[in-house]
C-alpha cells in the first residue's frame, strides 16, 4: 500500500477540532487550520450548552488535550487556504498565514496588553467591550499566546509592547508567510456567522441599545466575558431581570434566512435558564412561531416550561422600539393563539439570530458550489473534499460531532488512495 | 532504566520574584534527594537556551526531567524530552499567580511541590504497551437497515473487513418500506426515490463484507480486538472473532394501538409506516372499502411529545407526514391532505421543504391538540381539537387518517429490564426472584457475558436510547469498541442516521487501531499505561468489578476478578476503588501519590496543610485558568492531579490525617443525571468512598468535615479560591489535625 496521505482540516471550531482529532486518532497524519488567532470557534464564545447546561470549554479542553498528545497534529492559526489544485489522494494547497506578531516565546504573562495604548471592538464579545489590540480572548483560549491585531495596531512607531515584553516575543515585522502543503483529503470546516441584528430594523436590531442577539448573551452570561457573567443590559449596566426572546429573529423569512437556524429554540430556552438562575425575580418571555426541540431535546422544553417565571407565546413581532427615558424596550406583538394584539415592556431583549454559513460571505477557493444561501452545495464537492456541519445545512453542536466524526472516515478513505 | 534526574527551575513569568530561587534548589536537592548539581534554574526555562540546556544534560544521560515553571497545559511542545520521564510542576500558576511573593507560606509551597515532582518521577516508570495476542480488526455492524449498511460500507471503504448481522432475511429495514425519501437537495421541493436498494446492491457485492442474514447474536464474549461473537441463524450457532461493533439495531415504531383515543383500531386510522405501504402499491386506498382517499388527515405527535407515551420528540415525523401529503397530492390534484400538529418541527434547509409544502394550497395545517378521533359514519372519520388558533374546538371530517406515530428505539425493552431488575434486587432476594418469575426476560442484542450486565448500560433520562452522554463526544458508550449509530441512539432523519454510521464506523476503526498499539481509546487516547494489579493480594472483594464504569473486569469461576484490559479506558476507577491498594499503572498509582502526601509534603507544628485532589480533566484547568485571571489561592494547599476522582484511594486520606494533615479536598466534575465525568462517574464514586470514610474518622474523634467532596465546572474557576477559603475556614474552626506532631 502507498503511504497515507496526510488530512488538511479548515476551520478550528468544535467540528474542524473533531474531524482533526478523530482523522488523527484513526492513525493519520492532520494539518489543522483555523483563520483566527485561536481555536474553539462559536463554541468556545458559549456559555453553557443545552440541554446539559454544562460548560463548552469542558470538552474543547479535552480536545485540545488530545491535540497535545496525538503527536500527529500540526496546527496554524490566522491560516487560510488560498489555492487547492489536484484530486482525491493528491491535493496540492496553498496556506496563507498571516502574522501574529507574537511568537512562541510568548509565555501569557499579559504584560504587552497592559502597554498597548490601542482599544479596539472585542469581536469575541461581539463588540460588547473593547480589548487592547494585543491580546488573548479569554483564559482558557488556545493556543494560550496573545496576538496583536495588525489592523488596529499603530506599529513599530509604538512598539510599546515590544519593550514591554521580557520574552522577545513580539515581532512586528513579521510578515505574511504562504506554505505548499500536499494531502489526500480536505474536510471544510469553516463553520457559521451570526446574521447581523442590524438587518432586523423593525426588531430594533442595532438601533435599540437594550436589543441584543442570542450569541451577545452568551457573551454576557459567560464568566470570562465583558461582564464577568452578570447579566447586565448595555444601555446602563443594570441587571436584566425582565427579558423577552424573539424566535426566528431573521431564520424562516424570505426577506433573511428562508431557513430554520436549528439551535435558537433550544438556546433560548437555555438562555431563559441563565436569567432564572441569576436572578430569582427575573421573567422570561419567549415570542415563537413552533417551537423546535427534536429529540430527547423535547424533556429541556418541558423543564424550562414547568417554571412558572418562563413564558413562551406564539406571536408575531410586529414592532420592537425603545422607551428614550428608561431605555426599556416595548414589544408589539401579535399572540396569535389569542387573536389579539398585545404591547409589553421588557429590560432587555434577546434576538434569536440565526446562522449564516461563513461561506456565504467567504469562499472557499477551489471548485466548490454553494446554494443561494451561502450553504455549500455537498453533491456538488469534488472526491476528496467534504464539507462538515453547518456548511451543509444549519445543526447543533451534537449533530456537528457526528458529522465531523463521519467525515473523518471518508477522509481516511481518500488519503488512502 | 537508570533514573538519572536533572531538576529544572524557571524564574521567568513571576516566579524568580514570588520564590527565593537559590533556597528552593538546596530544599529540592535537600528534601528530595537530588544531587545538588543536578537541580539548575534558568531565567527563562522556555527559552531556546533554557530548553538547550535540558535538551543537552538528557544527551548526557538525564532520564527523568523535573520542569518546575508554568502549567503543564502550556509550552508542551517545548517541554518534551523523548524517552524520559518528564514531570511538570506547576510554580506558575499554582504559586506565582496566586500567591503573595516572597513569603515564607509561599516558598513551602513550592518546596513541597518540588518535592512532589520529584517522588513522581522516582516512583513511576515509562510505559511499556500491553498489546494482547491474535487481536482482529474485523468490524461487526448489528443491524442492517440504512444506518448499518452505511456503516458496513464505509468500514469496508477505507480498508476493514466487515461482518453485518440483520435479524430479518432481508437487509434494508424501515428506509426499504418507503415509497419515496424527503428531499435532500436544494431547493428542496422534489421527493427522492429511496436509495437503500442500490445500497443493498453495494453492500452485498463487496469484497470486503461477508452479510449474515436471518441471523441474531447470542453472545458477545471477549473485549474490543478479541470478541468472540455467536451468531444464531436457522437453528445453527457459529462463533466468529471480532475487533470491534457498531450497533445500529435501529427502532420500532410505536405501538399504535396504545393510541385508542385517536381511534386506531378502526381500519381507516393508519400509521405512518402503513402509509408508505399504500403509497408504493399505487393510489392512496383506504383500507376499510378499497375507495380512493380524498380527504386525509395526518396527526402529528401520535404517541410523541406525551408524557404518557413516549415524551420525546421522535425527529422524522414532520418531515415525513409533509411527504405523505406530498404522496397524496401528486398522485390525486384534488385530493387534501389536512395535518394537524403542535409544532411543525423541519429543522435546518428541511424548513425549504415545509416552505413548499405550505405553497400548495391542498395542504392545510392546522395547529392544535387532537382530542379524540371518532367514527362519522361511511368509513369516514372525525378530528376534533381544540387549542387551535384563536382558541376554537373544531371537529374536521376526514376519509382516512394518518398517525404520525414515533420512535421506540430496540435497546429499550431490555434496558428496562435490567433497570427494573436491578432495583428489584436492591428489595432483596425475595423481590429480586419474584420480578425474575413475573417478568419474561426481552431479547437482548449485544448478548454481552460482561459481569455487568447483556447490554449497553442505560443511561439516566435517554427513555432506553443508547446514547452517548455527551455533546461533545457523540460515540461515549459505556462499552468499549461498541458505538451505536441511528435510531437507536437518538431520534433522528434517515440521512442524519447515514452521516452518524460513517461516524460510529471510523470510532470502531479506531479501537481496533488503538487495541493493537496497547492505547487506550477516547478520552485517553494516547495512553499506553494499563493498571496492573498485584493478583496474590487480591481478596475477591468485587469492589473494581462492580465499580469500573466500563464493565472491564469480569470475575473467573471462583470468584477472582480479571481484567479484559482493551475495555479499559484507564481512568483508574479500580485503583481507587481497591482496599488492598494493588492496583497500579507505571505512572499513576497509590504508592505514588501517597508517597507524594507522605514524603512530599512538610507539615509544619503551627499553619495548616490540606491536600487537594484534583481531576486533571476540569478542576486542573479552572484552577490554572483562576490562575490566569491572577486570583489568590490559600497557601495552605497542596495541589495534586489525579486522573480521575474515582481514583481516589481512601488510604490517602489515611495516609495524609495519620501525618497530621488537617484535610482534605477531592475537586471534581459535577454528578447526578447530567453528570460531566469523562469517566463517567468518577466524582459520585468518590463521594460515596469519602461517605463511608467519614462514618471511620468520627470513630476517631476527626471531625468528618476535614474530607469533603467539592463538585466544580471547568468555568466555575471564578467560584474556585472562595471554595477553597471557605472549606479552610472550616477547618479554622474545627481546628488542627489532633494527631499533628505525633
Amino acid at each position: 500500500m502507498a503511504e497515507n496521505k496526510k488530512v488538511l482540516v479548515v476551520g478550528g471550531g468544535f467540528s474542524g477540532l473533531t474531524a482533526a482529532v478523530e482523522t488523527a486518532e484513526a492513525g493519520f497524519e492532520v494539518i489543522i487550520v483555523e483563520k483566527t488567532p485561536f481555536f474553539g470557534g462559536r463554541v468556545t464564545q458559549l456559555n453553557k450548552y443545552f440541554p446539559k447546561l454544562c460548560p463548552p470549554n469542558c470538552g474543547l479542553e479535552m480536545n485540545y488535550k488530545r491535540i497535545k498528545n496525538s503527536g500527529d497534529i500540526t496546527f496554524y492559526t490566522l491560516s487560510e487556504v488560498e489555492k487547492v489544485s489536484g484530486q482525491e489522494g493528491s491535493y496540492d494547497v496553498t496556506l496563507k498565514i498571516s502574522p501574529r506578531f507574537v511568537n512562541d516565546k510568548c509565555v501569557g504573562c499579559n504584560a504587552c496588553a497592559e502597554a498597548c495604548p490601542v482599544e479596539m471592538s472585542n469581536e469575541f464579545n461581539f463588540g460588547l467591550n473593547k480589548t487592547k489590540a494585543a491580546f488573548i480572548t479569554h483564559n482558557q483560549a488556545f493556543p494560550f499566546l496573545y496576538a496583536i491585531d495588525g489592523k488596529h495596531c499603530k506599529g513599530a512607531s509604538c512598539a510599546k509592547c515590544v519593550a514591554a515584553c521580557k520574552y522577545d516575543a513580539i515581532d512586528l515585522n513579521m510578515k505574511p508567510q504562504t506554505i505548499q502543503v500536499n494531502v489526500g483529503a480536505i474536510v471544510l470546516a469553516t463553520g457559521w456567522d451570526v446574521y447581523d441584528i442590524a438587518k432586523l430594523d423593525n426588531l430594533g436590531g442595532g438601533k435599540v441599545a437594550n436589543v441584543i442577539s442570542n450569541m451577545q448573551m452568551e457573551r454576557l452570561a459567560s464568566p470570562n466575558g465583558p461582564t464577568d457573567g452578570k447579566i447586565l443590559r448595555p444601555s446602563d449596566n443594570k441587571p436584566a431581570k425582565n427579558i423577552a426572546f424573539v424566535q426566528c429573529a431573521g431564520s424562516r423569512d424570505e426577506n433573511h434566512l428562508p431557513y430554520c437556524s436549528y439551535i435558537c429554540c433550544m438556546a433560548s430556552m437555555k438562555q431563559a435558564t441563565y436569567i432564572r438562575e441569576q436572578y430569582p425575580d427575573s421573567k422570561a418571555r419567549i415570542f415563537y412561531i413552533d417551537l423546535r426541540t427534536p429529540g430527547r431535546y423535547e424533556q429541556f422544553y418541558w423543564k424550562v416550561k414547568d417554571d412558572p417565571n418562563v413564558s413562551f407565546t406564539k406571536g408575531k413581532i410586529a414592532r420592537i422600539t425603545e422607551d428614550p427615558e428608561t431605555k426599556d424596550v416595548i414589544v408589539d406583538v401579535e399572540d396569535i393563539m389569542a387573536g389579539k394584539k398585545i404591547q409589553a415592556r421588557f429590560d432587555m431583549v434577546v434576538l434569536a439570530a440565526g446562522m449564516v454559513p461563513s461561506t456565504k460571505t467567504a469562499k472557499i477557493p477551489g471548485d466548490i458550489s454553494y446554494t443561494p444561501d451561502g450553504f455549500v452545495a455537498a453533491a456538488s464537492l469534488k472526491k476528496g473534499i467534504y464539507a462538515v456541519g453547518t456548511l451543509k445545512s444549519p445543526v447543533d453542536v451534537a449533530r456537528s460531532v457526528q458529522d465531523a466524526t463521519g467525515v473523518a472516515i471518508k477522509s481516511i478513505q481518500s488519503a488512502r488512495r | 532504566m537508570e533514573k538519572k534526574f536533572g531538576v529544572y527551575i524557571c524564574k521567568g513569568c513571576g516566579i524568580g520574584e514570588a520564590l527565593n530561587v537559590d533556597d528552593l534548589k538546596k530544599a529540592t536537592a535537600g528534601g528530595a534527594k537530588v544531587p545538588a548539581e543536578a537541580v539548575k534554574d534558568h531565567g527563562i526555562l522556555c527559552s531556546p537556551e533554557g530548553l538547550e540546556m535540558i535538551r543537552n544534560d538528557v544527551k548526557e544521560g538525564t532520564t527523568c526531567v523535573v520542569i518546575g515553571a508554568c502549567s503543564p497545559r502550556v509550552k508542551f511542545e517545548e517541554f518534551e524530552f523523548p524517552g524520559t520521564i518528564t514531570e511538570r510542576v506547576n510554580l506558575r500558576e499554582f504559586i506565582a499567580w496566586t500567591m503573595e511573593p516572597g513569603s515564607e507560606d509561599t516558598q513551602a509551597v513550592a518546596e513541597d511541590y518540588m518535592k512532589m515532582g520529584v517522588i513522581r518521577v522516582r516512583k513511576s516508570s515509562l510505559p511499556e504497551p500491553n498489546i494482547l495476542e491474535d487481536l482482529s480488526n474485523t468490524i461487526m455492524v448489528i443491524g442492517g437497515g440504512i444506518t448499518g449498511i452505511t456503516a458496513a460500507l464505509e468500514a469496508a471503504d477505507a480498508g476493514y473487513k466487515v461482518f453485518l448481522v440483520e435479524k430479518e432475511a432481508e437487509l434494508g429495514g424501515w428506509a426499504a418500506e418507503l415509497y419515496k425519501e424527503t428531499p435532500r437537495l436544494y431547493p428542496y421541493d422534489k421527493l427522492e426515490e429511496p436509495r437503500i436498494f442500490d445500497k443493498i446492491k453495494e453492500v452485498e457485492s463487496n469484497e470486503n463484507v461477508t452479510i449474515y442474514k436471518a441471523t441474531t447474536v447470542e453472545k458477545t464474549d471477549g473485549q474490543p480486538g478479541l470478541f468472540d461473537v455467536t451468531l444464531r441463524s436457522n437453528g445453527s450457532s457459529q462463533t466468529l472473532k471480532v475487533g470491534a461493533f457498531v450497533m445500529a439495531a435501529g427502532w420500532k415504531p410505536y405501538d399504535a394501538s396504545k393510541l385508542e383515543y385517536l381511534g386506531y383500531g378502526n381500519p381507516n386510522v393508519i400509521t405512518n409506516v402503513q402509509m408508505e405501504e399504500i403509497a408504493r402499491k399505487g393510489k392512496i386506498i383506504r383500507p376499510s372499502d378499497g375507495k380512493e382517499a380524498k380527504k386525509i388527515a395526518f396527526i402529528q405527535c401520535a404517541g410523541s411529545r406525551d408524557a404518557n407515551h413516549l415524551p420525546y420528540c421522535s425527529s422524522f415525523c414532520c418531515g415525513t407526514s409533509l411527504k405523505q401529503a406530498k404522496y397524496v397530492r401528486e398522485k390525486n390534484s384534488d385530493a387534501v391532505a389536512m395535518i394537524f400538529y403542535k409544532d411543525i418541527r423541519t429543522p435546518g434547509q428541511t424548513e425549504l421543504f415545509y416552505k413548499n409544502m405550505q405553497n400548495d394550497p391542498g395542504v392545510l395545517l392546522t395547529k392544535g391538540d387532537v382530542t379524540a378521533i371518532t367514527d362519522a359514519g361511511n368509513g369516514n372519520l372525525h378530528v376534533e381539537a381544540e387549542n387551535t388558533l384563536l382558541g376554537e374546538k373544531i371537529k374536521v371530517e376526514a376519509d382516512l387518517v394518518v398517525l404520525a406515530t414515533g420512535i421506540v428505539p430496540a435497546t429499550r425493552a431490555t434496558q428496562e429490564y435490567f433497570d427494573a431488575l436491578t432495583e428489584a434486587g436492591k428489595k432483596g432476594d425475595d423481590a429480586k426472584k419474584a420480578f425474575l418469575d413475573e417478568t419474561p426476560q426481552p431479547d437482548s442484542i449485544l448478548n454481552l457475558t460482561y459481569r455487568q450486565g447483556p447490554e449497553i448500560p442505560s443511561l439516566e433520562g435517554a427513555y432506553g436510547f443508547a446514547d452517548s452522554n455527551f455533546i461533545c463526544f457523540q460515540y461515549e458508550t459505556r462499552r468499549t469498541g461498541i458505538y451505536t449509530a441511528g435510531c437507536v441512539k437518538q431520534p433522528m432523519t434517515m440521512a442524519d442516521a447515514a452521516d452518524d454510521a460513517a461516524g460510529a464506523a471510523l470510532k470502531a476503526i479506531q479501537c481496533v487501531e488503538h487495541v493493537a498499539k496497547g492505547m487506550a481509546v477516547h478520552p485517553r487516547a494516547w495512553d499506553t499505561t494499563f493498571p496492573d494489579p498485584l493478583m496474590i493480594k487480591c481478596t475477591s472483594c468485587k469492589r473494581c468489578t462492580e465499580e469500573c464504569p466500563f464493565g472491564a473486569i469480569d470475575e473467573d469461576e471462583k470468584g477472582t476478578p480479571f481484567y479484559r484490559l482493551n475495555r479499559c479506558r484507564r481512568c483508574g476507577t479500580c485503583m481507587g476503588a481497591c482496599p488492598e491498594r494493588i492496583v497500579s499503572f507505571k505512572d499513576f498509582s497509590v504508592d505514588i501519590v501517597g508517597s507524594m502526601i507522605k514524603e512530599g509534603v512538610d507539615v509544619p507544628d503551627e499553619g495548616y496543610r490540606v491536600i487537594v485532589l484534583a481531576c486533571e480533566n476540569d478542576a486542573y484547568p479552572a484552577l490554572d485558568s483562576a490562575a490566569i485571571k491572577k486570583m489568590k489561592l490559600h497557601p495552605s494547599v497542596r495541589i495534586i492531579p489525579v486522573r480521575c476522582l474515582g481514583s481516589t484511594n481512601l488510604v490517602w486520606v489515611t495516609d495524609a490525617l495519620s501525618r497530621g494533615i488537617d484535610g482534605l479536598i477531592l475537586l471534581g466534575c459535577k454528578y447526578g443525571e447530567n453528570y460531566q465525568c469523562h469517566f463517567v462517574k468518577g466524582s459520585e464514586l468518590a463521594n460515596y468512598r469519602f461517605s463511608k470514610l467519614q462514618e471511620t474518622l468520627s470513630k476517631l474523634q476527626l471531625e468528618a468535615d476535614r474530607c469533603q467532596l467539592l463538585q466544580v465546572a471547568i468555568s466555575e474557576y471564578d467560584q474556585l479560591p472562595k471554595m477553597i477559603d471557605d472549606f479552610m475556614k472550616r477547618i479554622d474552626e474545627v481546628g488542627p489535625n489532633p494527631f499533628k506532631g505525633f
